[in-house]
Parts: structure tokens; C-alpha cells; sequence
């Protein structure tokens, strides 16, 4: 235990979750006779639910500051049939259409932040209200009708990593080249971590718990890489999952590593010592809201992308219930991604 | 088994991961008597109570408790109380917004087939309630009653299950004295009972007026007993065995290096936000030199707190006209960024309230009013934030297994400490502390006090605010009374004593 210790750090309770999947992964596969770990189903796991994630990410700084956003189906879907829309009708290029959706999210977010830090209405009311406003936005401006989106935008949702290089490695090489970033940079990160380990507190650490974490993150990593990279041809890590990965090393910086993220949890931890620190409370409130809706537009655009389709009413928001993202908030990003991300970037 | 004890606690051992929190302490409690229990910040009292209480569960500490003669096993605080045990913390625990009756019967609600009898509730509640001398409505919501109140509340619970011992965790650190006094004879007619209560207290005068027999604990261990109605005890005695050494003086020597002034404020004015045409300040006027420390006196509600959060970027009230001078230059602050920026800091009077954000670690907080100052390119940098909040941990000798702990894990004294270096770390020219040693035992209070002397020496202008006429005729160079908004005196410490402040207090001269 002591030993277990020294590798995953002293609060053990953290892992609870990481094991808790693995066991689910583990039941699943035997019940499944060996469906549940083949590439293509973590393929597909990846890209259907990356948008729920997506939306978590945020969501988990808007719980933090101890408020709730009921809106965010109804937002992206909003962004993303506008996106649609304008796409269509006037022909834009999909680079165009993704900005048109990030901007209509960032005015729906600041429409709902507005009203929670400068009239002081709380959460819960302004994001309910924001839901009718933009469900009804939805069918109004759709007619209820589904809208096809350019093909450009189906590789957001649903596209795969190119295939280049030699064949001998037996998988997608994109992929296999994202594996080992991911492990170089893991590796780095634990060695540059070692060797500042004495610098505040004069105690140097020993070498082998760095060992031991590097060996078995590589191996994990090496068999993710491994799972997603030698399915059937043509596919690899999905890109929704990429762009996953890069919003959570940006989300974590966010939130570990500025003073806005520092701000944001001074502000759900005790609102009037925050206020009495210098932080600017309603600043912190509206732009955490307005983020949200950012994050949605984003989370519309990878969902729109794997349809194919901008869905009217009935078909999106049946799967888009709002509780959907906030039970999905705070378990698996507090729960597995941030203490290995904080193991991971600590260093940096 | 000796007679007349009620309660005894026998070579009680405690052990946290890395620290021992009691090692072997006895406690034995004579029927029908007030036990004092007392001892600096983090000795263990409230470990020992918590043992008791079943709090921590039996089998996780060693050593045995005898109640009324027998052994007793308390597995939670349900097997505690049914025996007859009940805490009373230090923070209330009821709910605020539900009614006395409510709160009195929370989880022991009198049921007949299976719905609440709420006229016999009610009925009992007015019972309870005259029994500590309360007379209020049962279906008055808590909220709307004052703090002593609701400590009365809080007894009348106990009383409700049918107690024995009472234990009370500084019952009178957040009541006025008046109220103070209420619940210390409160305490003395349950006495008369046969109701035994166990007093958890830093005020030693307290101790010494109700009380029969004091306790002291020292890191972990009992130092002393003492009987107090034998009139052994002396205040100073209790002192030295809680420290472990003698002070011989409750405030440091210190001699003021007064330079020039650095703030100055002149009719100064603010109004009640809640109340239209409530002035909270009145034409206030008063100036700090550099290495000086401004007393400020004034009874609850005078409008101390008021005046200084109102000069800390207008933080309460609404602002009705005033000049602030800072090194001569008038400036003009509307908001708490500002205000640091104009090098002011602000420690509440509300520790856990305001000055904290009790989910955090230490190491954030003490960097948490100033994160430019921990940031590279951008990025708040954790070797720096590490690198700070250990230079105050050790200046400040803050308690603690490492700066990565919880600060609700820490005694009042060091959650005091840290916010201290918070506001430290801005770096601070005014440095205005709202009631800094509220709820703090006598060691950390001295150390307090020479941090204070320390922080003038480098030329900081200090203002000091308290309830406490010795510490600030202990503490302070100069001192300013306060009466309903209005500084009505201005007086050289050296020159007043508690009756010519207290007079200034209370009249408008």
C-alpha cells in the first residue's frame, strides 16, 4: 500500500472512478463475448459522446460558481442549425459556418450571463428561460425541418485521422504518432518534475515511483494507442476525440494555471471573501456563463457533424436532456481526467 | 470506580495519520458541576470532545470512557446522545431557515401514526424555551434570531434529549457580553439542575466566574487540573500551563517608530444601503503615520467594521462624500481592486465568513489576493505559489503537515496566520485588521501581536480595530472611539485607561 502509494499520490479515493470504469469495461466485454474492446466500438464511443464532454468541461466551472445552465442543448442546437442555415442558403465556406455558430453561442452566453451578474437573477431562471428562447429559435428558424450541413463539417463529428507512411506498423499512422507525442510528452513532463522535486522543499524524491507511473501510463497509452489506431482502414482516433483532448488541455490551464480559473473557484467557494480578495465576482459569473455557451456551439457543432444533419426540435432535444451534461459534469473530469492531468502537467 | 464522577475519561489516545492529536489524557467530571476545559488552539480540546461524543468512533482511539459508572462503547453521536452526552459546537448547526419547533425536534419529531404532532411539539418547545429563559414565538424562523439567541436555542435542543452532560465548544466566542453573561447564568441554573455541563473556552474570566474546575491540555495531554471554588486558581496560573511558559506580559514590548503620515481621511460619510437615511459613518476624519499603530474603539454596531470596509473600495454601504489622502495624494477608491492596488488591505472581523474560502489549501490562499505575483508568462506557476506560501508558513509559523492541507483543517489561530499572509503577500503600505485576534487562545494572540509590532516596524501604517479595550490599550499608539457612526475622541494610548474610552464609547462629547 505504502508503495501504491508513492506512485498515485496520497489521496487514493480520487482513483475510485478510473477503477470503477475499468470494472465496467471489464464486465462489459465478458458479457458482450469480446464486442466491448475492439476498435471500432471505442471509435464510436469517442465520437458519439465526445460533445457530451465537451459541454462538461464547462459545465463543471459553471457548477463551481455554484450556478446551472439548463440551456445548453437548446443553445447548441441554436448555434449549429443557424450554422446550418447561413451555410446553405448563402453558400459560405464551413470555416465560416463553425464561426457564425462559436458567435451565436458567445451572444447567447453573453445574453444569459448578463442577466445572471448584472441583474442578479439566478442560474437556474435566466438558462430556463434561455432554453424556451432558443428551442423555439431552433424550430422557428428551421421550420421544423432538418437542415443538411456541408460535408466539411461531418469530419468535425465523425472524421478520421489521414492515412499516410509505411504499412508495416500494421495501424493508422496518424494515430501512432499521436501515441507517442502523448507519451513523450509524459515523459518529459515526470523527469522535468523529478528534477525540480527538491527545489522548494530540499527533499529530493526517489527516481522509481517516476519509473513506475512513466511505465504504466506509456503502457496505457501505448495500448489506447494500439486499440483506436488498428481498426478497419480508412479509420483512426476520431477527430472529435483530437479536438477533445485539445479543449481539455486547454480547459485544465483554464483552470488550473490563470487567475480567471482561480477565480472562479474563490467565487464558489466563499463569494464574499472572494469579493473581499479583489476578485471581480460578477465579472467572474458572466464570463463563466458565457463560456458555457461557447463550449455548446462547439458541443452542436461535433453533434451536427456526426448527424450529418441540423435536427429540428423533436430529434435533437429528445437527446439533449439537460440533465444529460450534469451528471456527466463533475464525475469524469474531477474524477479521472484532472488528477491525471495534474500529474501529467504539474510539471510544466 | 470512584464516587461523585459522572464521567470519565481514561488514558484516551488519538492518532491521525502522522500526528499524534491526544496521548494518553484523563479527563474526570464531577456530577452536576461546570468543567473548564482549556488549552491553546490545537492542544486537542475539541479532539477529546469529539471522542466523547462518538464523533470519532470507539475502537478508533484507545483508551476507555465511563458514564454514570459503566463503560460506554459509542459507535456516533446518536449513541452519545442517547446516553445523555450532547455537543453544543462552536458554529450552530440548526437550519436557518425553518422555525424553533422545527429545529428542536430536527430528527427526533414526535410522530403519532405517522404524522407529526405539531401541537404537542409546539407545546414542548414553549416548555424548553422558558426553561433558558427565552421568550419567543416557536414558529419564529431562526434566521431572524440573533446569535445568542439561537445558542439558547441550541441548549433548549439538548435539554429536549433529556441531557445529562452538556458539552458547549466556546460558547460565548461570537456573543456580545451582555449575552455572554445571559448564557453563563444559564449555565450556572442548570448547574442547580443537576445538569453537568463541560465548557470548551479561551476566556479565562469566564472560566474563573462560573466554573468549578478547570482542565488544561497541552499538546495532547493534560497539563493540569485545578479546583477553582478552592481559589487556587489565578488567571496567570491557567496561562502558564496552557503555554508552557510564563508571560509575564499579555502584549509585547514594543517602542513605535512613528514617520510621516501615510493615509488620511476627512468627512468621511456612508449611509446603511438598507435602511434610506441610516448614516452608518458620520463625517469621519482621522489620519495613520507609517510605523503607527490607530487603535479604533467603538461598542457592536458602532459602525467600525462599516467605516473600514467603506474605505476598503466602498465595500459596504453607499458612499455619501469624503476625501482619502494616501502619501498625500488624494485618491479616489471605488472598488477592492483598486484598493489593493493602492497598496490597503482589509483582514475581516469574520474569519470563516469573509476571510477565507474554506475549500481551499493553504497555498492558495495565501497567494489568492495577489496572483500576479506568482505568474510566468501568463501562467500562475506552482513552484513560485510553493515557494511563497512556505516562506509565510514558516515566518508566520502556521501549523501545519505541509502547505497543500485544507485551511479548515487548521485551529482559528493558524487559519488567522494565513489570512494574515494573504494579505501580507499583497504588500501591503495600510494594513487595516478588523478584530485580528477574535477566537484565538492566548499563545497565538501573543504571536499575533508581535507580527503586528513587526509589520509597523517596516514603516506599514496599522489600524487596529477591537472590542477588546486591553489589547488595544495593550497594542495601540493612538486610539479613536467611535459612537453611532461618529468618531467621538481621539486619545494617546499612553494617556487613556478603559473608563475614558468607555465613556467616549457611549457619549457623544
Amino acid at each position: 500500500m505504502k508503495y501504491v502509494k508513492k506512485v498515485l499520490g496520497e489521496d487514493l479515493r480520487q482513483y475510485t472512478m478510473v477503477v470503477a470504469l475499468a470494472a465496467l469495461i471489464i464486465i462489459f466485454n465478458i458479457a458482450s463475448g469480446g464486442k466491448m474492446v475492439t476498435s471500432s466500438n471505442f471509435q464510436n464511443l469517442i465520437s458519439g459522446n465526445a460533445y457530451v464532454l465537451v459541454l462538461a468541461l464547462g459545465m463543471l466551472m459553471v457548477i463551481v460558481i455554484g450556478q446551472i445552465d439548463l440551456s445548453v442543448g437548446s443553445v447548441a442546437g441554436f448555434a449549429s442549425m443557424v450554422m446550418a442555415i447561413t451555410a446553405r442558403q448563402f453558400n459560405l465556406p464551413w470555416y465560416v459556418a463553425i464561426l457564425i455558430a462559436l458567435v451565436i453561442g458567445m451572444i447567447a452566453g453573453a445574453w444569459q450571463g448578463f442577466f445572471l451578474s448584472r441583474l442578479g437573477i439566478p442560474g437556474f431562471i435566466t438558462t430556463l428561460g434561455g432554453m424556451m428562447i432558443f428551442r423555439g429559435g431552433v424550430i422557428w428558424i428551421s421550420n421544423s425541418i432538418s437542415v443538411p450541413v456541408p460535408s466539411e463539417l461531418k469530419w468535425f463529428g465523425a472524421g478520421y485521422l489521414p492515412e499516410w507512411g509505411p504499412a508495416f506498423t500494421g495501424m493508422n499512422n496518424s494515430t501512432l504518432l499521436l501515441g507517442i507525442i502523448a507519451i513523450v510528452v509524459y515523459v518529459i513532463a515526470q523527469m522535468r518534475k523529478y528534477t525540480h522535486s527538491g527545489d522548494v522543499t530540499g527533499r529530493k524524491e526517489a527516481f522509481w515511483p517516476f519509473a513506475v507511473r512513466i511505465g504504466i501510463v506509456a503502457v496505457v497509452i501505448g495500448y489506447a494507442t494500439w486499440l483506436f489506431g488498428s481498426g478497419r482502414p480508412g479509420t483512426s482516433f476520431p477527430i472529435p476525440g483530437l479536438i477533445l483532448v485539445i479543449l481539455i488541455i486547454l480547459y485544465y490551464l483554464i483552470t488550473e494555471r490563470t487567475s480567471f480559473g482561480r477565480h472562479v473557484y474563490a467565487v464558489g467557494g466563499n463569494k464574499s471573501a472572494a469579493e473581499l480578495s479583489g476578485v471581480n465576482v460578477k465579472r467572474t459569473y458572466f464570463f463563466t456563463m458565457l463560456n458555457m455557451s461557447v463550449l455548446a456551439a462547439v458541443a452542436g457543432i461535433l453533434f451536427v457533424g456526426r448527424s450529418t444533419a441540423a435536427g429540428p426540435a423533436a430529434e435533437l432535444h429528445g437527446k439533449w436532456m439537460p440533465s444529460h451534461p450534469y451528471s456527466s459534469a463533475v464525475q469524469p473530469y474531477q474524477a479521472v481526467l484532472e488528477p491525471s492531468l495534474q500529474q501529467w502537467s504539474a510539471a510544466w | 470506580m470512584s464516587e461523585g464522577y459522572i464521567l470519565q475519561m481514561k488514558n484516551i489516545t488519538k492518532t491521525f495519520p502522522g500526528v499524534k492529536a491526544l496521548s494518553d489524557v484523563t479527563l474526570e467530571v464531577a456530577e452536576a458541576s461546570i468543567h473548564a476545559i482549556c488549552g491553546e488552539n490545537g492542544a486537542g480540546k475539541s479532539t477529546l470532545m469529539k471522542v466523547l461524543s462518538g464523533v470519532y468512533p470507539y475502537g478508533s482511539y484507545d483508551g476507555e470512557i465511563f458514564f454514570q459508572g459503566k463503560k460506554m462503547i459509542f459507535k456516533n453521536i446518536k449513541d452519545s446522545e442517547r446516553a445523555g452526552i450532547v455537543i453544543i459546537h462552536q458554529e450552530l448547526t440548526m437550519i436557518p431557515e425553518l422555525s424553533v419547533t422545527e429545529n428542536i425536534f430536527m430528527g427526533n419529531e414526535i410522530v403519532e401514526k405517522g404524522l407529526i404532532n405539531w401541537g404537542e411539539e409546539r407545546k414542548r418547545t414553549r416548555e424548553l424555551l422558558e426553561k433558558v429563559g427565552l421568550h419567543i414565538n416557536p414558529n419564529t424562523i431562526i434566521k431572524n434570531l440573533g446569535v445568542g439567541q439561537q445558542q439558547l436555542v441550541e441548549i433548549a435542543k439538548a435539554l429536549s434529549k433529556n441531557v445529562k452532560v452538556l458539552i458547549l465548544d466556546e460558547p460565548t466566542s461570537s456573543l456580545n457580553e451582555s449575552d455572554s453573561e445571559n448564557l453563563l447564568r444559564l449555565m450556572l441554573g442548570l448547574k442547580k439542575q443537576g445538569i453537568t455541563c463541560i465548557m470548551i473556552s479561551h476566556k479565562l474570566n469566564e472560566i474563573t466566574a462560573v466554573s468549578d474546575y478547570v482542565t488544561v491540555i497541552r499538546d495532547g495531554q493534560t497539563v493540569d487540573g485545578y479546583a477553582v471554588e478552592a481559589g487556587r486558581v489565578d488567571e496567570n496560573k491557567i496561562i502558564k500551563a496552557m503555554v508552557g511558559r510564563e508571560i509575564g506580559n499579555r502584549y509585547p514590548e514594543h517602542t513605535p517608530k512613528i514617520g510621516e503620515v501615510i493615509l488620511e481621511v476627512s468627512g468621511w460619510s456612508v449611509e446603511d444601503a438598507k435602511v434610506p437615511g441610516k448614516m452608518l459613518c458620520k463625517d469621519s476624519a482621522f489620519y495613520v503615520r507609517a510605523g503607527e499603530i490607530v487603535g479604533f474603539a467603538g461598542l457592536m454596531g458602532a459602525g467600525r467594521t462599516e467605516l473600514m470596509r467603506s474605505l476598503f473600495g466602498k465595500n459596504m454601504g453607499i458612499f455619501k462624500g469624503g476625501k482619502m489622502k494616501i502619501g498625500g495624494r488624494e485618491v479616489r477608491i471605488n472598488s477592492v481592486q483598486e484598493a489593493i492596488k493602492n497598496k490597503i488591505a482589509y483582514v475581516p472581523e469574520d474569519r470563516k465568513g469573509l476571510g477565507l474560502n474554506l475549500l481551499d489549501t493553504i497555498r492558495k490562499t495565501i497567494v489568492s489576493a495577489n496572483l500576479d505575483m506568482i505568474k510566468t508568462k501568463g501562467l500562475l506557476d506552482f513552484d513560485k505559489e510553493r515557494a511563497a506560501s512556505e516562506k509565510y508558513k514558516d515566518s508566520l509559523r502556521i501549523k501545519c503537515r505541509d502547505v497543500d492541507v485544507g485551511v479548515n483543517t487548521l485551529s482559528g489561530g493558524n487559519q488567522q496566520k494565513v489570512v494574515l499572509s494573504k494579505w501580507m503577500f499583497t504588500k501591503p503600505d495600510i494594513l487595516i485588521l478588523d478584530e485580528p485576534t477574535r477566537g484565538i487562545d492566548v499563545g497565538a494572540k501573543y504571536e499575533i501581536y508581535k507580527l503586528i509590532h513587526e509589520l509597523a516596524d517596516k514603516g506599514k501604517a496599522i489600524i487596529l480595530v477591537s472590542s477588546e479595550l486591553p489589547e488595544l490599550l495593550g497594542m495601540a499608539d493612538r486610539i479613536y472611539t467611535i459612537f453611532e457612526g461618529r468618531i467621538t475622541g481621539e486619545i494617546a494610548a499612553k494617556e487613556a485607561n478603559q473608563e475614558i474610552l468607555m465613556k467616549k464609547m457611549t457619549i457623544t462629547a
